[in-house]
């Protein structure tokens, strides 16, 4: 690995992650050259930096993990360092090697050190010697079916299986039992193979109440190293993490001295220069602090910039990417280990253009605004001369959120004095938080955050399917929530008038009868969920009575600045912002920043089709990866039919019913839209 | 600008007692209007459900734009007319908004007879599709009909406004390029067959709609051939073997859907020409008509005070306001259409009805429609008025608002007596729309004044006679007339047997005024040729 002074920096990624590098850069007075795949032509981070190049087409494999474009761009562009962010080349040893020997720094590690972490299985072997407790677990070399399914057997159920290359959740999955084993391996191993480029797996013990904490090291190339303390990241849904917070809640002051030189241990062992995170797991099933000693096992190491090493900037107050441009550089790490200190707590939230409600799907449209109203919510980013709240964002009002890419939009991080503060403080930011156009998991972040569970820091990775019965039931709307969205429903369609005729009015006339409309709306986008609210009301002046199920409510809108409305039920005023999106739907938020998104049916009506329907469409945009069957074979109601790819995340679609499969409309590799006919299916009599 | 003022004290006693008694009536007939809206009885409604069947009213609403009015015409026919009860005459009919085009719907309620068409079903039927030809109004059948009611086929089947006037006018209509829309949704049987099949388009609901000349019993009975009703003539006969239908539906939500396709493909466009003003409610507050006019016939209002509280901005630009002022003409605006108002304003002479026939003319010339408040107990009498020859002078009112071929809309607002209906386009006139308050009344003249005739016939006859009559004789005599004429005049009688199209609210009349003459724009202001004026 080479180490030199630079004055221009190429960004080899894209998103929150290339603007946050790309501001620092700025800030140190280096030049900064983003790179862009055709889908990120206008992208925010092209926007901010003072070059970009055009590296490829849209898919990634095409362009930001395309280690000859990225190598071209740096020298088309004179630069004389690259930073990869996370994800994409960031441990790619191949990348590191390319680029010394065209005499590119690469900001990271050597390509040694990530080859010796990239392999896992023979990292955990050095690790043992380095004398970091491992977990039990296979990590041969050996991939044969039969003799990985032996090793699981031996382990014991549940085990994780984990691509030996990878990170970030993909090609990683929890086996239950011996009978799940082989699709789980399939499964992995094709998720690994897209995005790795390499199929080999490992398989380990997968502990029941385990907690993420991990540390975060500095070594520089003159042999020096530290940690800057611990990170839990225990929130985690699919393996990816949703909540971390930073420091660890519940660490003695031994354990994170432990725990922190095991970490500088394992990157001194494999002589390790940059920015890495040593992953442990933490046994939260032990009981008490003391006996907690020693029950931390070492999961792996990220020879990167993590994607929560904000936490840790807000509560050392240091810059990250700073130490790392400057290590590559050649510097000596700023600071040593005693002279690094914890202030306060902080947390970071990450945000996702995903729907909770829908197992996480990903989603995409455009973002018609992305905001965020500190001084509304009562918060100013700064106090006491320090960042309270952070926004790391990829994006910014008006740009699209496509298929291609981690739906990661943005990260939101909070500080306050101690871990209660800074809680208070993120919920406030998540409430400030204004995105529309595209659904995110805004919501269930704070729903998340204002968890009692959260609250009392009882972490652990399984944390959302723990408490998934309180995370997803506050779902469900409540009369008042229908009511509201019906009035403002009803007052929107006495705006909608094309005309001064009467008949445009849409007031429900009815003659020696009191006005009436009905207004369907579902909570979901499925219409399997319609409740139907009844306006009537005796005049255009009068209030409305609502009927919805055997509950009547009396109900009066009042138009307020903006977007705002009171909306009065049964006497009850209520001030709350109300929009209504393309989509036809209504998004309500209340003060406190929780918002409710009611869809209305309209002209959307039972066309009675009880019948198992006969063909298959996409959920998504994405890629057919595999079909699982042939055509004309005969399947059995569940079993799975095809995988589709988006975002990186594996879906299955399985049979509706027991048939026959008659075509499919796509091959694997293909690129699918939401809504296409993937197959025809012929249920069987 | 003449924007009206008012005289009226809210306080006051007659004001009080008069909204009072208006409020009773209102009240009365909001809840006729609720048992009305009910159909038939809980029995027939459940088995009607029961087949995953719409209630007619709720077919109606989603067939309609959301949030469309609903201008339903005579809810209240048919009632206390037959031995049974038949609610709204077993069919709903009115004028809705449907994909963006005011249609007239006419619609069976099959939980009342099944649906049968009584006489005045018939008369219902005919009179929504006259209304669709005088406003140019597409037509959507939604038939779930028995047919015929054959105990009363001698008032149903043969004259010329009898069931075969129905199918008479799907052809006309059709023809004069007024589209017909038929959604089977139940059975349609012999006559009812060509419902669907003179429509220009056709929609049937899968396992709900039949259609055929002869049901299954006929077939039977005719040939001994065995047969379902579904397998002789429902959905999939129609859709796929006949061709009598052209869209197959899965249900009544379905068709109704298709429905709503079919009118958005209709290219339909508004032939009428208004110059139009922003519209603006009255300065006047309308609850307070109620108030004004009261139920007392007898006691007398200034219809300006209603007016006043129906037009636009409470502007009323007066015609000879000093000239023949028992009859009130005038300029204004409804919901943004230009009106010409002819409104009493106590008995005609000969200077309002020459008056009121100037204004007429003047109305027709510039394609202004008119709009003509009727409280009207006749043109006077007596030897001054003869001689100076009321009787041409009320004919020239007479032919003026017969000729006029401007969209013309007559409210009953109190009396209806005589030829003063017929100066103020009463039915014979054919109004576009006439509709009634609940304080009207309609008779060739007064129950007191007819009483008193009779009785002065009767007296004289005893006279001849050297007979003795006295007092209590005559009032017993005049008694059961009164009665007869106070029954038979109450709008409840008279829409019951579809002498208007509808009593109404006097506080709706400003909204149901906006609706029918929006509507009437749909077709095109004719030009008027007047016969001749008796000079």
């Amino acid at each position: 690995m080479t180490t030199a002074r630079f004055d221009t920096l190429l960004v080899a990624n894209r998103g929150e992650i290339a603007c946050r590098v790309m501001r620092t850069a700025r800030r140190m007075g280096l030049r900064t050259v983003a790179v862009y795949s055709d889908a990120d032509a206008s992208a925010r981070h092209v926007r901010e930096a003072d070059e970009a190049i055009r590296i490829g087409p849209a898919a990634a494999r095409d362009s930001y993990l395309n280690v000859e474009a990225v190598v071209e761009a740096a020298q088309r562009s004179g630069a004389g360092a690259i930073h990869p962010g996370y994800g994409f080349l960031s441990e790619n040893g191949a990348f590191v090697e390319a680029l010394d020997a065209a005499g590119i720094v690469f900001v990271g590690p050597p390509a040694a050190a990530i080859a010796a972490m990239g392999d896992k299985s023979a990292a955990k072997a050095r690790m043992a010697n380095a004398g970091v407790p491992l977990v039990p677990g296979y990590h041969g070399h050996d991939q044969d079916d039969a003799l990985l399914r032996s090793e699981a057997d031996k382990i014991g159920y549940p085990v994780l299986l984990k691509a030996s290359a990878g990170g970030g959740g993909k090609g990683m999955r929890v086996v239950e039992s011996g009978a799940d084993f082989q699709a789980a391996l399939d499964g992995c191993r094709r998720e690994s193979q897209a995005a790795f480029n390499d199929a080999r797996m490992l398989i380990e013990k997968y502990l029941t109440q385990p907690r993420h904490v991990e540390v975060q090291v500095f070594c520089d190339s003159h042999g020096n190293g530290v940690y800057l303390f611990e990170r839990d990241c225990s929130v985690q849904r699919r393996h990816q993490k949703v909540l971390e917070e930073a420091p660890a809640p519940g660490m003695t002051a031994e354990l994170r001295r432990e725990m922190g030189e095991a970490a500088v241990r394992a990157a001194k062992e494999i002589g390790y220069v940059g920015a890495g995170t040593v992953e442990f797991l933490l046994d939260s099933s032990q009981g008490s602090s003391q006996e907690r000693d020693g029950a931390f096992y070492f999961m792996e190491m990220n020879t990167r910039l993590q994607v929560e090493h904000p936490v840790t900037e807000m509560i050392t107050g240091q810059d990250l990417v700073e130490w790392q441009l400057r290590v590559a550089m050649g510097e000596t790490l700023p600071l040593k280990q005693d002279e690094l200190t914890i202030s306060g707590h902080s947390f970071e939230a990450r945000l996702y253009a995903e729907d909770p409600l829908q197992d996480f799907l990903p989603a995409t449209g455009t973002l018609t605004r992305f905001a965020m109203d500190l001084a509304g919510a009562g918060l100013s980013s700064y106090e006491k001369g320090r960042a309270r709240v952070r926004l790391d964002s990829g994006v910014e009002s008006g740009d699209a959120v496509s298929m291609h890419y981690d739906p990661m939009l943005a990260k939101l991080i909070a500080h306050g004095d101690d871990r209660d503060q800074a809680l208070a403080t993120l919920n406030r930011a998540l409430a400030a938080l204004d995105v529309q156009g595209v659904v995110t998991n805004r919501a269930f972040l704070q729903r998340l955050a204002t968890h009692p569970a959260f609250k009392a820091a009882e972490l652990d990775t399984r944390f959302i399917e723990r408490h998934h019965a309180t995370l997803f039931a506050a779902e469900h709307p409540t009369t008042e929530e229908y009511a509201s969205a019906a009035l403002i429903a009803l007052d929107q369609l006495g705006h909608e008038r094309e005309s001064d005729s009467p008949w445009d009015r849409h007031d429900g006339f009815r003659l020696n009868a009191p006005h009436g409309i009905r207004i369907a709306l579902c909570d979901r986008q499925d219409e399997t969920s319609t409740i139907v609210v009844e306006g009537t009301r005796e005049s255009d002046a009068a209030p409305w009575c609502l009927t919805i199920g055997s509950e009547t409510l009396t109900a009066s809108l009042q138009p307020l600045e903006g977007d705002a409305v009171a909306i009065t039920l049964d006497g009850h005023r209520r001030r709350l912002q109300a929009r209504l999106e393309g989509d036809n739907s209504i998004v309500m938020v209340d003060p406190r920043g929780e918002s409710r998104r009611l869809w209305r049916r309209i002209d959307a009506i039972d066309h009675g089709h009880h019948e198992v329907e006969s063909t298959l469409t996409a959920p998504m945009h994405g890629t057919v990866v595999a079909l699982l069957v042939e055509a004309g074979q005969k399947v059995e109601k569940g079993m799975p039919l095809m995988v589709m790819e988006a975002m990186k995340m594996e879906h299955t679609l399985t049979a509706p019913a027991d048939g026959q499969v008659e075509s499919f409309h796509f091959a694997a590799g293909d690129t699918v839209g939401q809504g296409d006919v993937l197959l025809e299916f012929t249920p069987d009599e | 600008m003449a924007i009206l003022t008012t005289q009226v004290n809210p306080r006051s006693e007659l004001f009080q007692a008069n909204e009072a008694a208006m409020r009773r009536e209102v009240l009365a007939l909001r809840e006729l209007s609720a048992a009305i809206r009910r159909g038939g009885g809980d029995k027939a409604r459940a088995r009607h459900e029961g087949r995953g069947k719409l209630f007619v009213r709720d077919r109606i609403d989603h067939l309609l734009d959301e949030g469309s009015p609903f201008l339903e015409f005579s809810a209240l026919a048919a009632h206390e007319v037959y031995a049974d009860a038949v609610p709204a005459a077993s069919i709903v009919t009115g004028i809705g908004r449907v994909s963006g085009v005011e249609c007239v719907i006419v619609a069976n309620d099959a939980t009342v007879k099944g649906g049968t068409y009584y006489p005045l079903t018939v008369k219902k039927h005919i009179r929504a599709q006259e209304i669709a030809r005088k406003h140019r109004l597409p037509c959507i059948y939604l038939v779930d009909s028995g047919g015929a009611y054959l105990p009363l086929q001698d008032e149903v089947f043969p004259d010329r406004d009898h069931f075969g006037r129905i199918f008479y006018n799907q052809a006309t209509l059709s023809a004069e390029g007024i589209p017909q829309i038929a959604v089977v949704m139940g059975s349609c049987t012999a006559g009812g067959a060509y419902v669907p099949a003179m429509a220009d388009e056709s929609i049937i609901v899968r396992e709900q709609g039949t259609i055929f000349l002869g049901g299954p019993p006929l077939v039977k009975a005719a040939t001994g051939e065995s047969i379902s009703a579904e397998a002789l003539g429902g959905a999939d006969v129609h859709a796929k073997l006949s061709g009598v239908a052209d869209h197959y539906a899965e249900n009544d939500a379905h068709a109704l859907q298709l429905a709503r396709a079919c009118v958005s493909r209709l290219n339909w466009q508004k032939r009428g020409r208004l110059a139009m003003q922003p519209p603006k409610p009255p300065r006047l507050d309308p609850a307070e008509l109620y108030g004004i006019v009261g139920t007392d016939l007898k006691k007398p209002f200034d219809v300006r005070e209603v007016i006043g509280r129906i037009v636009d901005d409470s502007d009323f630009d007066e015609f000879k306001r000093y000239y023949g002022d028992t009859l009130v003409t005038g300029f204004a605006h409804i919901h943004g259409h230009p009106v010409g108002i002819v409104a009493n304003n106590g008995v005609l002479f000969s200077e309002s009805a020459v008056k009121g026939a100037h204004f007429i003319e003047l109305c027709a010339q510039r394609k202004i429609p008119l709009l003509f408040l009727q409280n009207i107990t006749g043109f006077m009498v007596g030897s001054k008025y003869e001689h100076e020859g009321i009787a041409k002078h009320g004919a020239k009112l007479v032919t003026a608002v017969a000729c006029a071929r401007v969209p013309k809309f007559t409210v009953l607002i109190g009396g209806s007596f005589g030829a003063g209906n017929y100066g103020m386009c009463g039915r014979a006139f054919e109004p576009n729309l006439l509709f009634m308050w609940p304080n009207a009344r309609i008779s060739v003249m007064g129950g007191e004044q007819a009483a008193g005739v009779l009785a002065q016939v009767k007296r004289e006859q005893h006279e001849r006679d050297g007979r003795e009559w006295s007092a209590e004789d005559e009032e017993a005599f005049k008694a059961p007339t009164r009665e007869q004429y106070e029954h038979q005049g109450h709008p409840y009688y008279a829409s019951a047997r579809l002498w208007d199209d509808g009593v109404i609210d006097p506080a709706q009349t400003r909204d149901v005024l906006g609706l029918a003459l929006a509507a009437a724009m749909n077709a095109e202001i004719a030009d008027t040729t007047f016969g001749v004026f008796r000079m």
